[in-house]
């Protein structure tokens, strides 16, 4: 008997189980097979524009995504860098042999967590509440709570040219019944498409041809706490090439080929990452499309080719790849395919990850329609937490749109529902000058140490980095910048307008022209880096940061109106049929959830309102 | 269910049809009662109908009865209109009945609420219908019609997509950083666009400030210090008397408004108590509503007393008004000529007697000429009419300013993004909209992106 289990060993599984064991419940982990824990079926990429400042969220609250990126990437890099300070975001390319294995060890090295290999075909449930798991052995394992993260496993055909055939993305074994045992449950199941371009041998690449893309010439990490220990000059470069007409006109001859647009898939793939094939097809008049290669570990062979996601046949794909510059002799040595899957419908879920329908049974990662290795990730966690306070007896943790990039990905999955696999983007974020890279531990690392995931060594680090931004803010307060002659030269040279008397770093630091840097230079001191760029942050960005707070305000006073548990929609009057379908599905606990639902206008809030105030006039 | 509504909907006796309105779940079971013709109940939508309101067996009137089935009306319930031909007694004698038969009398505007809630009208057609319903003269009645003609929604509308366009242009930089095949929004770029949109804002500004005029008339403040004639002036402009008009200082302590039409257009005079300080508690009132008063006109009259040199006071006044549309009155010409003019250079200047009742017209056509009234029978109306829709456009012309500081000072564009965001956001308020995923759609549609 277990506390939990956790069914999959892909990113969600991983944080999933390593949070309900570092907690300090008894969990197993479940997997098909161990060689595929923490896997990269895809791009071998961790961050990214808002997926870095997840990654970094995941490491605030005491998951491992961060940490373990950082000791296994090839090449680092910070995205976005002079666009402002909310939308920098940190990308790595992570070795698909080194990743996986630290995870691996990680997970082995953990009290509380067994792993073991298996396929499970059955969850067993009594009067809607999960009691375990049955696996394709027909071994009964009982648990408390249990935690599906199957990815793209789900009853999944791999798809290429006109061949379609059962297997998971290495072509492996699928999970066959599990699906059907989650519908006979009464879970909605939707069908969802991805797919992976074609990799190549490193060695028959032209690099010539490519333009080379480095990693950035300063040290960076996702991990909010421990220091980087990579060394910059041991990156490996990224290339980059592009499409031409050849590629173009190969494409367009031969759609009838390709899986996508011959008919045979039913799923629905996503805008962001959409196949070669359907690049060309929606956006005609372009003359050419970046390709990415990207290295896929130190050591091996294979170059992954990214943007040149496809469905065609093989021996078109070979004609393709040789199409384009530096790749005309490169030889394939995985063809791309596309790959069909099974979901839940996320509206299924509570904000909490549980199911509605089922007490226990929690769902996370690509399972619940999202795409990418951070969203699984950061949802695993999450799933693993709220398990854990749920055997505990406490409340879940539900967090807010203005407090991370995760309770953006929650709550848009719960009230958005999808219709493509979900991607964030920073887009989905209104707040985001409020969730940066930055200051994910400030937002949440407190969060991570009540649940029982910051040991004493990683809070005190983070209470040391806060005492180091306190100790500067009141140094600059009170430190006056000598009034001579050269500091005047100097602020002249950077157009800034002269001293007039003794002036206190942090009143001149307002001006928009200086920067940290200058107050270093005027006083002739060095500042601690985090601190600096706190400090820095919060004086120059003070009226953006001011707007933003203002707008969180409004969200959250919507968020105070609590809609009752029990209320019936179809008493509410003069609600668009659509609004009051997702109302009744959804069931929103407060107003501002309502807001988001997707298909629920301003005037059918308008009338809840309305219908709010007259039946229950006391709330 | 919603109950069911009734109104005259035509003004009464002015026209020789009247029609009663009848909204509501009930609207044709309870008109079917009182209607000798066709069954109702089982009439298509969109059809009328020949016959008679009767009061049991007793003929009301002859009328055709017009049925519109939900959702297919104007607030989308059913709806029965009924018209009548019998004139007044006749009509009123038909709402009656139908109040005793199951009807609740409309409050004012109620159909076009429903029509809101039911989303048949956005929010700024709704408000327009509303000024419509309130519309005093033909001007208004014009210039509201074209506000349910969906132009203003339309222009508003186009000037979203435009920023929508900028928007998901920034987003893509930001979130697909690493493609260079994207236009990179620069800040000559920002300046150019945004530069645009502000003309476009201004122009529906300045011109809905016209169509502030005519909804809600000029207001007119009348100033100057105590017993230089306001009152006697303000009597003579409406020729009644209404002021308390003494020889003795002060005694005017309420603001007093007096209305007439001028060129169509309404003019809404104010008095006031002199701008002097005074220890007077009950005119230190007044003084104090004057101070206020003096920021909300559209105009001020400042009078001055032509028989005596100026004095501090007069000073004082002639400061004050110094950043408003102004007209300055010398009054009492028909006493000997003291005052310095030097004063009033490059004032327009205008010398009445208000006892005689000389030149009191040369103020009038001033006032005509500086506000372009004899135009603004002719011209077409297409502004937004209400304080709130203008306060929200004035909103979004002072975040476009902070835009262009912020881009002239290389703040980063994300940043910028934020009041990009709440531009968008607030012009959705304007016509009730503010569905943002029309962002994400804008962005996939127009942009080739991914892995």
């Amino acid at each position: 008997m277990y506390e939990v289990i956790v069914i999959g060993g892909g990113h969600a599984g991983c944080e999933a189980s390593l949070a309900c064991a570092r907690i300090g419940h008894k969990t197993l982990l479940i997997t098909g097979n161990f060689n595929n824990i923490a896997d990269m079926p895809c791009n071998p990429s961790i961050g990214g524009s808002a997926k870095g400042i997840v990654v970094r969220e995941i490491d605030a609250l005491g998951g491992e995504m961060g940490y373990n990126a950082d000791i296994s990437h090839l090449q680092i890099k910070m995205l976005n860098s002079k666009k402002g300070p909310g939308v920098r975001s940190l990308r790595c390319q992570a070795d698909k042999t080194t990743y996986p294995q630290n995870m691996l060890n990680t997970l082995k090295n953990t009290k509380n967590l067994d792993l073991k290999e298996a396929l499970v075909k059955e969850i067993i449930t009594e009067n809607n509440e999960i009691k375990g798991i049955i696996t394709e052995e027909n071994e009964k394992i009982l648990a408390k709570k249990v935690i599906i993260t199957t990815g793209t496993y789900l009853n999944a055909d791999i798809l290429r040219g006109h061949s379609k055939h059962k297997g998971g993305p290495h072509g492996e074994k699928p999970s066959l019944y599990l699906s059907e045992s989650l519908q006979k449950n009464g879970l909605r199941i939707r069908r969802l498409k991805t797919g992976t371009p074609p990799r190549v041998l490193k060695s028959t690449i032209d690099y010539n041809e490519c333009s080379e893309e480095k990693g950035d010439d300063t040290l960076l990490s996702f991990s909010n706490f421990y220091d980087p220990i990579y060394k910059i000059e041991d990156q490996l470069p990224c290339y980059l090439t592009y499409t031409n007409a050849k590629t173009h006109k190969l494409i367009l001859d031969n759609l009838d080929k390709c899986a996508l647009y011959s008919g045979l898939i039913v799923g629905i793939g996503p805008r962001y990452c959409p196949s070669i094939e359907d690049k060309i097809v929606k956006f005609k008049d372009k003359e050419r499309h970046q390709i990415f290669l990207e290295p896929e570990r130190l050591n091996g062979e294979e170059m992954y080719v990214g943007g040149f996601s496809t469905t065609m046949p093989e021996e078109l794909q070979e004609e393709l790849i040789h199409s384009m510059d530096g790749l005309h002799n490169a030889k394939i040595t995985k063809y791309g395919y596309a790959i069909e899957y099974d979901a839940i419908d996320s509206t299924e879920l509570k904000m909490s990850l549980e199911t509605k329908k089922i007490e226990g049974l929690y769902t996370a990662g690509q399972i619940n329609g999202t795409s990418g290795y951070e969203e699984a990730a950061a949802q695993g966690l999450i799933a693993g937490i709220n398990a854990s306070l749920s055997l505990e007896g406490k409340e879940p943790l539900i967090l807010k749109r203005n407090e991370a990039y995760i309770g953006v990905l929650v709550d848009d999955l719960i009230n958005k529902g999808i219709t493509e696999p979900y991607r964030l983007l920073t887009s989905r974020a209104e707040f985001r000058l409020l969730l940066r890279h930055d200051n994910a531990d400030i937002r949440l690392t407190e969060i991570g140490r009540k649940v029982g995931l910051i040991n004493d060594e990683k809070y005190n680090i983070f209470k040391q980095k806060q005492q180091r931004v306190k100790e500067l803010e009141e140094h600059l307060k009170e430190v006056k910048i000598p009034l001579t002659e050269e500091n005047n030269k100097y602020l002249e040279s950077i157009n800034s307008s002269k001293l007039l008397g003794k002036t206190v770093a942090y009143e001149l630091l307002k001006r928009p022209e200086i920067t940290m840097k200058d107050i270093e230079h005027l006083l002739n001191e060095t500042f601690d880096k985090h601190a600096s760029e706190q400090v820095e942050i919060n004086i120059k960005y003070k009226g953006y940061i001011d707007k933003t707070n203002k707008e969180v305000e409004k969200m959250l006073n919507l968020e105070k109106k609590q809609i009752p548990k029990d209320i019936n929609y179809d008493n509410v009057r003069n609600l668009a049929t659509e609004a009051r379908q997702k109302l009744s599905l959804v069931r929103p606990l407060t107003i501002g959830q309502a807001t988001r639902i997707s298909g629920v206008n301003p005037s059918d809030i308008t009338m809840l309102l309305v219908y709010l105030k007259k039946e229950y006039p006391n709330e | 269910m919603s109950d069911t509504i009734a109104a005259i909907a035509t003004s009464v006796g002015r026209s020789a049809i009247n029609i009663i309105r009848v909204s509501g779940s009930e609207a044709i079971k309870i008109v079917d009662n009182l209607f000798k013709g066709v069954d109702l109940t089982k009439a298509k939508t969109h059809t009328i109908h020949y016959g008679f309101i009767m009061d049991k067996n007793e003929k009301i009137d002859e009328v055709l009865v017009s049925v519109f089935l939900s959702p297919k009306s104007y607030t989308g319930e059913d709806i029965v209109e009924i018209n009548s031909h019998g004139g007044v007694a006749s009509t009123n004698k038909i709402l009656e009945l139908l109040l005793n038969n199951g009807c609740r009398l409309a409050e004012p505007g109620e159909f076009l609420k429903r029509a809101f809630l039911n989303g048949k009208k956005d929010l700024l057609e709704a408000e327009s219908i509303g000024d419509l319903i309130n519309a005093e003269t033909e001007m208004e009645r014009k210039m509201s019609m074209k506000g349910v003609t969906k132009e203003l929604s339309q222009m508003i509308t186009s000037l979203r997509e435009k920023l929508l366009n900028i928007i998901a242009n920034i987003e893509v930089n930001i979130d697909y950083p690493e493609y260079d095949d994207v236009i990179i929004y620069t800040k000559e770029l920002l300046t150019k666009n945004i530069k645009e949109i502000k003309e476009e804002l201004t122009k529906i500004l300045k011109e809905s400030e016209t169509g502030k005029i005519i909804r809600d008339g000029i207001t007119v403040g009348i100033l100057g210090k105590p017993n230089v004639g306001k009152s006697s002036l303000l009597n003579a402009l409406i020729k009644e008397d209404k002021a308390i008009v003494t020889d003795i200082e002060g005694t005017t302590r309420d603001i007093v408004e007096g209305k007439f039409l001028l060129n169509g257009i309404t003019l809404n005079l104010i008095d006031t108590a002199g701008l002097r300080e005074t220890d007077n508690i009950v005119e230190q009132i007044g003084v104090e509503k004057s101070k206020k008063i003096l920021e909300e006109v559209d105009l001020i009259l400042a009078l001055f007393d032509i028989s005596k040199p100026l004095t501090e006071e007069d000073k004082e006044l002639l400061e004050k008004t110094k950043n408003k549309k102004t007209i300055i009155i010398l009054n009492k010409s028909d006493l000997t000529e003291q005052i310095n003019n030097e004063e009033f250079k490059n004032k327009e200047i205008i010398k009445v007697s208000v006892k005689e009742n000389k030149n009191i017209d040369k103020i009038l056509d001033k006032i005509s000429e500086m506000f372009n009234l004899k135009e603004l029978e002719t011209q077409d109306y297409t502004y937004l009419s209400n304080s709130r829709q203008i306060s929200i456009i004035k909103n979004c012309v002072k975040i476009i300013n902070d835009i262009e500081v912020a881009n002239n000072n290389d703040t980063e564009i994300d940043l910028i993004q934020i009041d990009l965001q709440n531009l968008w956001n607030l012009l959705g308020e304007l016509i009730g909209d503010t569905y943002k995923d029309g962002l994400l759609d804008e962005i996939f549609s127009k942009f080739c992106l991914g892995k």
